[in-house]
């Protein structure tokens, strides 16, 4: 099982189309990996998939980054 | 043409959207039809079994939020998702403004406007996942000209025009298409409640000389939805006789 960031981190590479490498803890999804908004609300939903939780509109503005999801997730979504 | 395709028509009962669903069932899709009542979900299933085609009949009240997602989730489950959705339930409550009542307008906007919302809402993360879809909505010639005694209707029928351009342009970009059909006076259960002489008066306006088929509007559904019809998006097409021309 791998861990709660390679998982984000393979979402995020899938969605917006980037490297792996371009994907560090703070880079920006749409100031340095070039997400638009819908790429990012896409985003939050497949990570609400793969977590198997709801990610409110509210907290979903706040997860700009991989680390930002990381933390999210770890504290909201992982039993 | 739509084979492997799973396509949801609301308000398929009778009319306009029993025409829609039989003609995107005949061309290979499966189709989900709603209605509002028991009898009229399995009069769905019957026209469909009666046809040889394969597509189901379910109950749905589009004004009610849970009922739409419990049916998109039933939808997805076990029949597919769904990457072809036509809204087409529609209803009337013709006044005068003067005399129209809260409940008229409400009703209206809930069911004629509020519903594409809600419907489009509700399939979309499908479609995108998909990067495919068509949603096609069921506007009316009401909705471009106006007609005294529908300002609720009209005001409903156009907004369905304004959020199918601005959806449009959301989605656009993940190969979604969001588009209107703009239908004139088509001979259904809605303008048989129409007198013989406004019939008549209408159809004088009409430079084909007829009301419209409810075929007529499931054929101009059909292309929309198809391939052939890829770059068409945001658009309203009217087919309408010439009635009214823009």
């Amino acid at each position: 099982m791998s861990s709660i960031e390679e998982r984000v981190k393979k979402i995020v590479v899938e969605q917006l189309g980037v490297e792996e490498d371009q994907v560090t803890p703070d880079a920006s999804f749409v100031d340095d990996l070039g997400a638009d908004s819908l790429d990012t609300v896409e985003l939050v939903m497949a990570l609400e998939e793969e977590f198997d939780c709801e990610i409110p509109d509210e907290e979903a503005e706040n997860i700009q980054t991989l680390g930002q999801a990381v933390a999210y997730i770890e504290e909201h979504c992982e039993k | 043409m739509f084979a492997g395709k799973v396509a949801l028509v609301t308000g398929a009962s009778r009319g306009i959207g029993k025409a829609i669903a039989l003609e995107l069932a005949a061309k290979g899709a499966t189709v989900v039809g709603t209605a509002t009542s028991e009898a009229g979900a399995e009069a769905i299933s019957l026209y469909f079994k009666d046809a040889g085609l394969e597509g189901y009949g379910k109950v749905l009240d589009v004004t009610q939020p849970e009922q739409i997602d419990e049916l998109v989730s039933w939808v997805n489950a076990e029949v597919g998702v769904p990457t072809i959705l036509v809204n087409n339930a529609g209803i009337t409550r013709d006044n005068l403004l003067m005399r129209m009542k809260d409940e008229e307008w409400e009703a209206i906007i809930q069911t004629n406007l509020t519903s594409v919302y809600r419907m489009s809402k509700a399939v979309l993360r499908g479609m995108m996942k998909a990067r495919e879809g068509r949603i096609i909505s069921i506007a009316s010639v009401v909705g471009l000209m106006g007609n005294a005694g529908q300002t609720n209707y009209a005001a409903a029928k156009a907004g369905i025009m304004g959020f199918s351009k601005s959806l449009a342009r959301e989605v656009g970009p993940r190969g979604i298409t969001v588009n209107v059909v703009a239908p004139g006076f088509i001979d259904t259960d809605m303008t048989r409640a129409l007198g013989e002489d406004q019939r008549a008066a209408l159809t004088s306006q009409i430079p084909l000389q007829r009301l419209g088929e409810p075929e007529d509007i499931a054929k101009a559904v059909a292309f929309l939805a198809s391939e052939d019809a890829a770059y068409i998006t945001g658009q309203t097409l009217s087919v309408n006789g010439g009635m009214v021309m823009c």
